[in-house]
């Protein structure tokens, strides 16, 4: 049995070299940029919804970083939540196709128009189509992770969601399904802890002192981590992967993250008072150590705010999808998976939709 | 001569060695048990999973994405609604990732009453599955049958549900319904791969040699031709339907069978082959009558071949109570019987509607007696339970 829950960190983490922090902070504060232009759209009136994740860009690129990036199961398998998109970033996607997923135009590559912002699908890299629903990840993961297992290497399969997503029962199906004796799983588990449910304080609902106390009773190695510290967020995720890819067993780290604009444009989408920023956070310790000032920081802001707000002009023109499409992709025609031929014809003639073949 | 359970064993045992299934898993379904109903007993790729129906649905949707390819049981129909979420999940994979992610797997259920299972073991699950989009859903009432929709849902690329008639599990194929390389006499082959009683730690199954059959979704079989009325039955039905058919042919009244098989994709042309014929219809199935599957076969029939009919469309399902009754006669009065479905067997033979010279109807079987109607009383009584107050 492993041990279940080490101590809390006392001393300051192993500080990152100048590259890795330069570069984290260049992709926190795209992350940050794009968040706010995605806002700002959906307030113009491009966009219906918004949701995302300003105020954990630190723990959220430093995964994004860190991930194995490929596809198939030598890789890293991402089952992520809606508040990922920096992370996707950090992997290396263009923050031009988050914008078209606000504005929902047949050249969303993550949905094609169907899906809210945020909620990512990139098969070539193993991402998992992100859903609303907070919790069904939790499920989905012990099979990818299963498969991981199975085939050696060491990829492993990272899973995500927030605090109030672990009051549900898919947390429950994942600690115990990764955790069977004998059959332990490389999986990642992580919960980013913002400390609410949309307005409801977690504190109100969870009497659990730690999300990560509940591995203990698995015997799940866990840890809760002050992630809007960057060299936290990242010397403790590269910790816990490694310990994921090289015992082949399951990790659950609880990452204390801010909420900086609420939980979605429903409950507004205004910067909140009070919570600790990570990109404040990342800046201060660029000046104190000499790498960036704040005259070449306020520019590269501006900077990113001017190209991504000339993007969105560009992505506003881009084509809405033909209703006609909602018939696209109903059933597959083939496993794109594994690329398989079917060798039968299951589809009733052939046809997309059978049992809807006329007056439709 | 195969039992239903048996014939998806030997299925699974041809995906596990010839179609690259990966993973047969669910409660109890690996060693020592085999399933609860035994359908999963000898199978080499079979391991029991933790009692969390959601955590098998998740898995095995993990696997399908990890390219594996995963059957998983739900040990009673009854218990899959508490996946319906997962479900919903599983059918807009494909969909709402725009065709990025294929997901193919099978769900493989038992369901329905004719076991005395009371409220939980008894439910039907067609009507929850045909109001899933994005899953094809078969329902097969012979082991023949069992055996190729499994195998076609093994090689779908998509998910796929399989929902077994649990009272039919032990029902042997009838003569001429042999799975092509299974021997004839059915103590043979259960010595070859049925789980002996005690020790089976050393127990290895002999599996008979069958081939390859898969049968097409999306195409119903047609059990019995007839001129009057066509019913259109799955699972436990088809054979009630059969003997009723019998039974009235005796009075002069024809009736066609039809076996659906697959619900979706369903045939709607060969559905509409034999309406235009009979140019009357029964739709049968144990699942609650509102929102019914016959429900919307009725609708798109009644929509598309008002014109043709000389009766009203009829369906004839569960009564829509919360739960199936332990009792024999509350069971008997929840899911269709073969005098229900007889007497509006008679009812639509004995009924034409006036039309047009252009459509006159063109042979009027002899009005039946009047029946004692339980219909008619199960009218009454859904109108007294469910009257706005």
């Amino acid at each position: 049995m492993e041990a279940a829950v080490l101590p809390p960190r006392e001393s300051q983490p192993r500080p990152l070299p100048d590259e890795t922090l330069l570069r984290m902070h260049e992709l926190m504060l795209t992350g940050r940029v794009l968040e706010e232009r995605l806002i700002r759209m959906q307030k113009q009136g491009d966009g219906y919804f918004w949701i995302g994740g300003p105020g954990e860009e630190a723990f959220n690129v430093a995964l994004g970083m860190l991930v194995d990036r490929g596809e198939g199961l030598a890789h890293d398998y991402l089952h992520l939540h809606y508040r990922s998109s920096a992370t996707l970033l950090a992997m290396g996607a263009d923050p031009v196709d988050a914008l078209r997923q606000m504005k929902n135009t047949a050249t969303d590559p993550y949905s094609g128009g169907r899906n809210f912002a945020g909620h990512a699908s990139i098969r070539r890299w193993n991402v998992a189509p992100i859903s609303s629903p907070i919790e069904v990840q939790f499920s989905m993961a012990p099979g990818t992770a299963l498969a991981q297992k199975r085939y050696g290497g060491r990829g492993i399969t990272i899973v995500q969601g927030g605090d109030a997503g672990t009051a549900e029962g898919d947390f429950a199906t994942c600690l115990i399904w990764v955790s069977r004796p004998g059959n332990e799983l490389p999986c990642l588990m992580i919960v980013t802890n913002n400390e609410y449910g949309i307005s409801t304080p977690a504190a109100t609902q969870h009497g659990e002192a730690r999300i990560s106390d509940r591995g203990r009773a698995f015997g799940i190695r866990s840890k809760t981590i002050d992630a809007n510290d960057a060299e936290v967020a990242y010397r403790e995720l590269e910790e816990a992967m490694r310990y994921v890819r090289t015992e082949r067993r399951p990790f659950l780290l609880e990452a204390r993250v801010s909420r900086l604009y609420g939980h979605s444009s429903s409950s507004g989408a205004n910067l909140v008072k009070g919570e600790v920023d990570c990109l404040v956070e990342i800046e201060k310790k660029l000046e104190e150590r000499g790498l960036r000032g704040r005259a070449e920081l306020d520019a590269m802001r501006a900077q990113k705010t001017e190209e991504l707000l000339a993007a969105a002009r560009r992505v506003i023109a881009e084509p809405q999808p033909e209703g006609h499409t909602v018939w696209d992709h109903v059933f597959a025609e083939r496993d794109v998976v594994q690329q398989n031929p079917i060798p039968c014809d299951n589809h009733g003639g052939g046809r997309r939709t059978p049992w809807l073949d006329q007056a439709h | 001569m195969a039992t239903q359970v048996q014939a998806v064993r030997m299925a699974l045992h041809v995906g596990e060695t010839r179609l690259g299934v990966t993973d047969i898993f669910g409660e109890d379904v690996g060693p020592p048990l085999g399933g609860v109903f035994t359908a999963t007993q000898g199978l080499a790729t079979a391991w029991n999973s933790p009692l969390d129906e959601r955590g098998v649905i998740g898995a095995a949707m993990g696997l399908a994405l990890a390219g594996q390819r995963p059957v998983c049981e739900i040990q009673f129909g009854d218990y899959a609604f508490n996946t319906i979420d997962l479900l919903k999940l599983a059918g807009a994979m494909h969909w709402s990732s725009n065709g990025d992610w294929s997901l193919p797997m099978v769900m493989m259920t038992p369901v329905g009453s004719g076991i005395h299972g009371s409220i939980y073991h008894s439910h039907s699950f067609d009507a929850q599955a045909t109001r899933t989009p994005g899953w094809k859903v078969v329902m097969p009432s012979t082991p023949y049958d069992t055996y190729g929709l499994l195998l076609s849902a093994i090689v779908d690329p998509n998910p796929v549900m399989v929902l077994l008639p649990k009272a039919l599990m032990r029902v042997k194929a009838r003569p001429g319904e042999l799975i092509p390389g299974e021997p004839e006499d059915e103590r043979v082959l259960s010595k070859m791969i049925d789980a002996p009683l005690g020790d089976r730690s050393k127990w290895r199954p002999e599996w008979p040699d069958t081939p390859d059959i898969f049968l097409p979704f999306g195409k119903l079989k047609r059990v019995r031709e007839g001129r009057d009325v066509t019913v259109v039955a799955y699972g436990r039905m088809v054979a009630i339907c059969e003997r009723v058919a019998e039974q009235v042919a005796a009075d002069g009244v024809s009736v066609e069978v039809i076996d659906l098989r697959s619900l979706i994709p369903y045939d709607w042309e060969g559905l509409v082959e034999s309406v235009s014929r009979t140019r009357r219809l029964l739709l049968i199935n144990e699942d609650t009558e509102v929102t019914n599957f016959g429900e919307h076969l009725a609708r798109r029939v009644t929509e598309e071949l008002f014109g043709e009919l000389l009766a009203a469309p009829r369906v004839l399902a569960g009564k829509n109570l919360p739960g199936i009754g332990l009792s024999d006669e509350l069971e008997k009065a929840s899911v269709p019987q073969a005098s229900g479905i007889e007497q509006a067997v008679r009812e639509l033979a004995a009924t034409s509607i006036a039309r047009g010279a252009s459509s006159a109807p063109r042979s009027r079987p002899a009005a039946p007696p009047r029946l004692a109607s339980a219909e008619l009383d199960h009218r009454e009584a859904f109108a007294r339970a469910y009257a706005v107050r």
